[in-house]
Order: C-alpha cells, then sequence, then structure tokens
C-alpha cells in the first residue's frame, strides 16, 4: 500500500499543545457560572479534544472508511443505550404514580 | 470424475497433520479449535440438561417435594446460566463459524489463529468459574442476576458466577471480532459480498452483534460483583439507587443475546434448505439484508423485558412498537424459505428434517414473541410458563434444533465420515415429537396462569407438567442417540467424500476431512451462491480436489 | 537484521502479504477499541442517568475531588499521548533507540498518572470517602449524602477500571520494549508498536471525558 500522508512531528506538537490548551480552557470554564452551559461547554471541549486524538494521533483521518464506521457505529449504539434508558427515566414521572425520585 | 479418496498415497489431512495432546491444546488450526469447542460445549449441553431433568422431575408433582424451594432456584439458575453462555452463546459460531467461515470464503485460516485459542482457553476458564459456583453451592438469582437480590441479598456464589459470566463473554467478543475482521479481510479473490454463502452473512451479523453487545454485559455483571463485594451502591436502593437500571443494563446485551443465539441457525437453514431442493435461495438480498437488520433492530427493543418492571408506560409504548418491528426481518427469511422450498427438488436427509423442524419451531416461537410484545398481552403472562414456552420454542426448536442440523450437514466434511442415516432421521423425529409434547403444554399452562420458577403449583396444573416432563425425557433420548451413532461413525461410517450432498460452498471443493490449510490453492470465485443449476444442470460447477 | 528480513519472519501463514496483514491487525485493534467504548459506555450511561437524576448530590461529589490532581493527570496522559505518538513514528523510521526512549517516556509518564490517583485514592479513603468501606459524607446541602456514595461508587468503578486499563498498557509498553531491544521492529515491520499506540490512545481518550465529567461538574459552592 502506498503510504498516506504522514503527519509529521511538527503536527504531533501541535496537537499536544492544543491538546493542554484546551485542558486549561476547561478548567477554567468549570469556575465560571454558566448554569445548564458549563456541561455543554464541558463536554464539547472534550469532544474536540477527543477528536483531535482520534484524528492525529490515532490517524482516524487516514484509515478505511470501514474503520471510520466502526467507530461511528459505536458511538452510536452507544448513544442508543443512553438515550433510550432515558426514555424510561424522563417519562416516569409524567405517570402520577410513577415517580422515584420524589 | 471423483478421485477415489483411499489412493496409494494417504493424504494428510487436519486431523492426522500432527498428533499428540500439545498439537491440540496449542494448535491455532481454526479446525481443531473448532472440534475443541465441540467437544466442551456438548459437555456443557449435558450438564444443563441434567438441571432441567432435576426441574422437570420435582414438576411432576404439584407439592414441592422433591427439592427445597431454595435448591429449586439454584436449579432453573444453573440451567439457565450453563444453557445460554456456555452452550447457546458459542454453540454455531464457535464450532461451525470457526470451522467454516474461512473455508466458505477460500481463506487458510482466520484473521487472527492466536486470538482464537486464546478465545477457547478464556471460554474454559469462565466455564471453570461458573462449575467453581455450581460445585460451592451453586446460584440462585435467575440467570438474569436480577438487583437487589444478586448484590445484597442472596447467600449464593454469585461473585464467582459473575466472573464466570464475565469471562466466557471475552470469548464470545473475540470469536465475533476474529469473524468480522476475516470476512472483510480475507476473502478469496472474485469472492464479492453478493456471492458469500448466507450462513457468511449470518455470522457476520451475529458477530456484530457479539461486539456490539457483550461489553455492556461485561461492564453490568463487573458493576454486580462490585455492588456485591464492596457494597457500592450503583443499584441499591437503600443508597436511592435504581434496581431497573441493572435490568436496563443487563438487556441491553441479552436482547440482542437471543439473536447471537438464533442467527447463525437462520445461516444453516439457508444452507441446507438450498441444498435439498437443489435452488438458490429466493430473495437472496432480501435475507442478507434481514440478518443486518436484526442485528441493528435487536438492540432496539430490550425494554420488552421489563414492562412490568416499573418502567415508565411511556418507554413501553415505544419498546412495544420496536419489538413488533424486530419480527419482521425474521419474518421475511422464513417467507424466503419457503419461497425456496417451492417447485424445488426436495429430498429429505437429515439435514433437511431438522431444517423443517426449524422453520415450524422458530415460527411458533417467534410468533409468541410478538404477542408478548404486546404490552397489554404481557401484562398477563409475563413471567409465567408461556413466557418460558417462547422462549424455549427459538432457542431449543430455533437454536439447538440448527445446531444439530449443521452437526449433521457438516459431519461429512469434518469427520470424512457419514453416520448411519437411519438411525439420524430417527432421533431428529424423535427430538422433534419430544420438543413440542415437552413444551407446548408449557403455553396453556402460562395462559392459564402457571408462573414459571416455581417449584410447587396448584394441582389442576398437574396433567400438563406430566405430558411435558414425558416430553422431555423423550427428548432426552432424541439428544442422547447422536452422540452415539456420531461417534460410531467415527470408527465405522461409510468414508464421506469431499462432497456427499453435491452442495455448493467452497467448503465441499476440498478434502473430508480438510488438509490442514484447507486448499491445496486458493480458489478464485467467478459462480454466484448456491449455484445449483451449474452443480445439477451441467456439472461443470464443481471440480473436486482431493 | 534488515528491514526485508524482519518483514520475511513476521509474515503469518495465512496472509498473502505484508500489507494485507497490516490491514487486518489495524482493523482488528479498531474493533477492539469499539469494544472497549461500549464497555466504558454502560458505566458512562449509569453516570449520565444518575446526574439527570440526582445532580445536587453530584456536584457535591465532584466539588470533593481535587481539581488540580486531576488538571495534571490529564496533562500527563497527553504528553504521555505525545510521546507514544513520536514512538510509532520512529518504529516506522526504523529509528529503534528513539523508539526505544519515546516507549520509556511513555512508561513514565503512564506510572506518574498511576502514581497521582493513588495519592488522590489515599486522599478518598483519609476523608470517608470509600463507599462500602468507610463512607461517610457531612452533607451540607439540598441532597441525599446517600447519593453521594452513588457518585463515589460510579468515580471508583470508572477510574478503577480506566487505572486497570493503564496497568495493561503499562505491561504492553514493556513487552514493546523488550521486543524492540531485541530488534524485532524496522521501517517495514512495526505494526505492534502502532497497535498499542491505538490502545494508549484510547485509554487517554477515555480520561479526556472522566475529567470533566467527575471532576468539574461545579465548581463553585452553592451550598
Amino acid at each position: 500500500m502506498s503510504e498516506h500522508a504522514h503527519p509529521t512531528v511538527k503536527t504531533f506538537v501541535a496537537v499536544w499543545a492544543a491538546l493542554l490548551v484546551l485542558t486549561a480552557l476547561t478548567v477554567f470554564v468549570a469556575t465560571l457560572e454558566l448554569g445548564p452551559f458549563n456541561a455543554i461547554v464541558a463536554l464539547t471541549i472534550a469532544t474536540v479534544k477527543a477528536l483531535l486524538v482520534l484524528l492525529f494521533f490515532m490517524e482516524l483521518r487516514y484509515s478505511t472508511a470501514l474503520t471510520k464506521v466502526a467507530v461511528v457505529a459505536a458511538v452510536f449504539f452507544l448513544f442508543l443505550l443512553a438515550g433510550l434508558t432515558l426514555s424510561d427515566y424522563l417519562t416516569r414521572g409524567w405517570s402520577s404514580y410513577i415517580n422515584p425520585f420524589h | 470424475m471423483e478421485t477415489a479418496s483411499h489412493s496409494t498415497e494417504a493424504k494428510t489431512n487436519y486431523l492426522n497433520a500432527d498428533y499428540g495432546i500439545k498439537s491440540w491444546l496449542l494448535t491455532t488450526d481454526h479446525k481443531r479449535i473448532a472440534l475443541l469447542y465441540l467437544g466442551s460445549i456438548t459437555v456443557f449441553f449435558f450438564l444443563g440438561g441434567f438441571f432441567a431433568m432435576l426441574i422437570r422431575l420435582e414438576l411432576l408433582t404439584p407439592a414441592g417435594d422433591l427439592v427445597l424451594s431454595d435448591t429449586y432456584n439454584k436449579l432453573f439458575t444453573m440451567h439457565g446460566v450453563v444453557m445460554i453462555f456456555l452452550f447457546l452463546i458459542p454453540s454455531i459460531p464457535a464450532v461451525f463459524g470457526n470451522f467454516l467461515v474461512p473455508m466458505m470464503i477460500g481463506a487458510k485460516d482466520l484473521a487472527f489463529p492466536k486470538l482464537n485459542l486464546a478465545s477457547w482457553y478464556i471460554f474454559i476458564i469462565g466455564a471453570g468459574f461458573i462449575l467453581y459456583a455450581i460445585l460451592t453451592g451453586g446460584l440462585d438469582t435467575g440467570w438474569t442476576f436480577y438487583t437487589p437480590y444478586s448484590t445484597t441479598y442472596s447467600n449464593s456464589n454469585v461473585v464467582a458466577a459473575a466472573l464466570g459470566v464475565f469471562i466466557t463473554g471475552f470469548s464470545s467478543i473475540f470469536t465475533g471480532l476474529n469473524i468480522i475482521v476475516t470476512v472483510h479481510r480475507m476473502r478469496a479473490p472474485g469472492l464479492t459480498w453478493r456471492r458469500l454463502p448466507l450462513f457468511i452473512w449470518a455470522h457476520y451479523a451475529t458477530s456484530v452483534i457479539m461486539v456490539l453487545g457483550t461489553p455492556v454485559l461485561a461492564i453490568t455483571i463487573v458493576l454486580v460483583a462490585l455492588e456485591r463485594l464492596f457494597h457500592f451502591g450503583i443499584f441499591d436502593p437503600r443508597l436511592g439507587g435504581d434496581p431497573l437500571l441493572f435490568q436496563h443494563l443487563f438487556w441491553f446485551y441479552s436482547h440482542p443475546a437471543v439473536y447471537i443465539m438464533i442467527l447463525p441457525s437462520m445461516g444453516v437453514m439457508s444452507e441446507v434448505i438450498a441444498c435439498f431442493s437443489r435452488k438458490r435461495i429466493f430473495g437472496y438480498d432480501f435475507v442478507a439484508m434481514s440478518s443486518v437488520a436484526i442485528a441493528v433492530l435487536g438492540f432496539l427493543v430490550w425494554a420488552h423485558h421489563m414492562f412490568v418492571a416499573g418502567i415508565s408506560t411511556y418507554a413501553a409504548m415505544i419498546f412495544s412498537l420496536l419489538t413488533f418491528f424486530v419480527a419482521i426481518p425474521s419474518a421475511v427469511k422464513v417467507f424466503n424459505w419457503t419461497a425456496t422450498l417451492y417447485k424445488g427438488s426436495i429430498t429429505f436427509e437429515t439435514p433437511m428434517l431438522y431444517a423443517f423442524a426449524f422453520i415450524g419451531l422458530f415460527t411458533m416461537g417467534g410468533l409468541t414473541g410478538v404477542f408478548l410484545g404486546a404490552v397489554a398481552i404481557d401484562l398477563h403472562v409475563t413471567d409465567t410458563y408461556f413466557v418460558v414456552a417462547h422462549f424455549h420454542y427459538v432457542m431449543v426448536g430455533g437454536g439447538v434444533t440448527g445446531f444439530l442440523c449443521a452437526l449433521h450437514f457438516w459431519w461429512p466434511k469434518m469427520t470424512g465420515k457419514m453416520y448411519p442415516e437411519a438411525f439420524a432421521k430417527l432421533s431428529a423425529v424423535l427430538v422433534f415429537v419430544g420438543f413440542n409434547l415437552t413444551f407446548f403444554p408449557q403455553f396453556v399452562l402460562g395462559y392459564m396462569g402457571m408462573p414459571r420458577r416455581y417449584h410447587a403449583y396448584p394441582p389442576e396444573f398437574q396433567v400438563l407438567n406430566v405430558m411435558s416432563t414425558a416430553g422431555a425425557s423423550i427428548l432426552a433420548v432424541g439428544f442422547l442417540m447422536p452422540m452415539i451413532y456420531l461417534a460410531w461413525s467415527l470408527q465405522y461410517g461409510k468414508e464421506a467424500g469431499p462432497n456427499p450432498y453435491r452442495a455448493a460452498g467452497l467448503e465441499w471443493m476440498t478434502a473430508s476431512p480438510p488438509p490442514e490449510f484447507n486448499f491445496d490453492e486458493t480458489p478464485v470465485v467467478t459462480w454466484e451462491a448456491y449455484n445449483y443449476d451449474e452443480i445439477d444442470g451441467t456439472k461443470k460447477g464443481v471440480e473436486v480436489v482431493g | 537484521m534488515s528491514d526485508s528480513e524482519t518483514a520475511v519472519q513476521n509474515l503469518k501463514h495465512h496472509f498473502a502479504d505484508l500489507e494485507q496483514q497490516k490491514a487486518t491487525s489495524t482493523f482488528g485493534m479498531w474493533l477492539f477499541l469499539v469494544t472497549e467504548i461500549m464497555f466504558f459506555g454502560g458505566m458512562f450511561a449509569s453516570y449520565l442517568i444518575y446526574r439527570l437524576s440526582y445532580y445536587n448530590a453530584w456536584v457535591a461529589g465532584s466539588q470533593t475531588m481535587e481539581i488540580q490532581y486531576g488538571a495534571i493527570n490529564t496533562a500527563v496522559l497527553i504528553c504521555s499521548s505525545l510521546t507514544m505518538v513520536l514512538s510509532v513514528h520512529s518504529a516506522k523510521l526504523g529509528k529503534r533507540k528513539m523508539t526505544a526512549i519515546c516507549l520509556i517516556l511513555t512508561l513514565v509518564l503512564g506510572f506518574a498518572f498511576l502514581g497521582i490517583k493513588g495519592v488522590e485514592y489515599y486522599g478518598h479513603w483519609v476523608h470517608h470517602e470509600v463507599p462500602g468501606l468507610n463512607f461517610h459524607f457531612e452533607h451540607t446541602g439540598n441532597y441525599d449524602p446517600r447519593h453521594v456514595e452513588i457518585f463515589f461508587s460510579l468515580y471508583f468503578a470508572m477510574t478503577g477500571m480506566h487505572a486497570v486499563h493503564m496497568i495493561i498498557g503499562a505491561g504492553l509498553l514493556t513487552w514493546l520494549l523488550i521486543a524492540n531491544a531485541r530488534g524485532r521492529f524496522s521501517s517495514e515491520y512495526n505494526s505492534p508498536v502502532e497497535m498499542v499506540g491505538l490502545y494508549w490512545h484510547f485509554v487517554d481518550l477515555i480520561w479526556i471525558y472522566l475529567f470533566p465529567l467527575l471532576y468539574l461538574i461545579s465548581h463553585h459552592h452553592n451550598g
């Protein structure tokens, strides 16, 4: 197989620096009072970091379409697990007689 | 013309390529590993059957007079744990998937042969923990490990059994991983996806389920063990934890698990029905896609096991609707098999008898599953013998029947010997009759209200219970007979030759038993799957090697 | 040993060529990581359900975490990911010594992470925050302290499972160091380094999510 374009050491160091900066950012934002947005910002930053690791360090950019599909599938099924389970928890209060969390 | 199988130069095959215990225990040959699995799961099948026998003996009389109720709880628990985790989940994929997947795609082995061997050892180690749990007092939580009984109140060997289930789960994961990678990366030249046998499609879909679902069971059972050992409080109501969270996590795997137990059988059916109707499977694309659909949709329905557990009625409605959808791809398969039979040249060799049994019994089991998916019906028959009958129809009438079908169909390929057809047909009939006599009365019992997991019952249920036990005795004979005549055939059976059924498929184009690396030369595939018209019509399609 | 010699030595019999073998191993490792996503996912799902139900208790639990340890550990893991990726890079260029140095650095950083985690665990023990063993929570707010015990149960389960995976990773790195010292890798054959790299990065990925979810829920005290 022909060698795909390899990330250079410079790219790796740049990603590393970005990851550290984003970590500092997420700690900083956590000290602010943003209500529900605290969680959203924190998870967004975490996802950006995760994508950096996946795409650059793990070279998912250069992987086969099959590999990408596999990773997306895993995330999808995880969302299914959490989402459909939540469909139970979030709607329990709708029936007046079942409410386990007062 | 076929070359005589007793030629002057004895050809080596995978069985005689090497001798000695080490050559078996350290093998990386997928065919030998398949036989290692075959031996182990057969032992576990009869262990599970032993527990079943004790259950049915107890249920001969209404009073709980054979064993104590605590003991009875252990009996049905161990029956479930052994049959599901030590027999059904591995069964076809670990034996026939391992043996046939590389051969059917023209490869020399699976993608990761050493991982394959490790899978078997992991399976044995996990089984060891489960056996340890059995021998040191048993487990009484039900195979479903519901909390908080399993985490807090049970006095039985929960941690050992949980550990055993956790470990065998990894065996399943690695087998599935191996099959997926193999099918993607190691197909012979010319073997496109749409030329693959439907057995491969079925095993591919099964493997996707194994890979995505089993890890969730693994972590759930770890949390149960941690809660029991360290009094972590994730599922503990005393700490505000929710036992239903356990059930959600547990069934997220355990529902797709039932598709792990049936999809491989469906793959077997496609091979056998095509062969003994001498026809290509009708609607190949639909059957292939239905396997994938079952794998995906199977992950969307798990809370139908929890309709009365306390989930919200709105979630129940969603899951009920999704459950109706998941039945559709299974029905697609049954219709296509039936269409394949139409105007086929049907013969009734033993594998075909099992295939007919499968179609009928699986349909009954599957339809009763749809009934149970309707919340209004489930409210009345959940946790009764109706459910027990339903899942035995699909798991035994479907899963075990499929296993026996595969065992007979590919026995000549694996061993080079034919089994005695008359005895095989007789035991197939005994299995069918015994099975129906055992489990059909249980539908009636459940409908009449007899609860499951009870060792005593009201006297009006006795007649049906006696019928059920009588059926179980016949079923037992039907299961034991193959042990005898298959073993007999190893020594005295007729030489099978490479392709005794004139079946389509790459595995039949090499010797029986196959050479160590499957094919003398890597085949190049230029024909469609199930090319029976070529095989029968022109007789040019089959090249006999060996 | 020359590059082509290592190549020939390492081609398994059931593959047609090294390229097929490498593509197969890579896909296999990614599939394994898919199973790991589902494995940790069960705990993340449990965390999510309880966080939505017992938010205040979750805040109380999170506020006992020492952010500096978590942040330093995050940085340590990020650095170890860099050294790991550099060791893969060196292996692909056939630079044995550089590969060894980077692997050792990765290993050292990994142990640093585990050490800091150990310090944290000890701190939790001292403060009676270990469920089932000595849990006692001084509660000063609008929540049920029993629910804080659930938070800590998930905390220990998730970080504990993560730590187990790091220990396994350390074992894999050690194996790589030994193999590298024996000259098993070259620019033609280096996929084991890359595969372990994928695993290591994945363990880093898990921590990237664990850190905000466990340490940063709400860092201002609201009673």
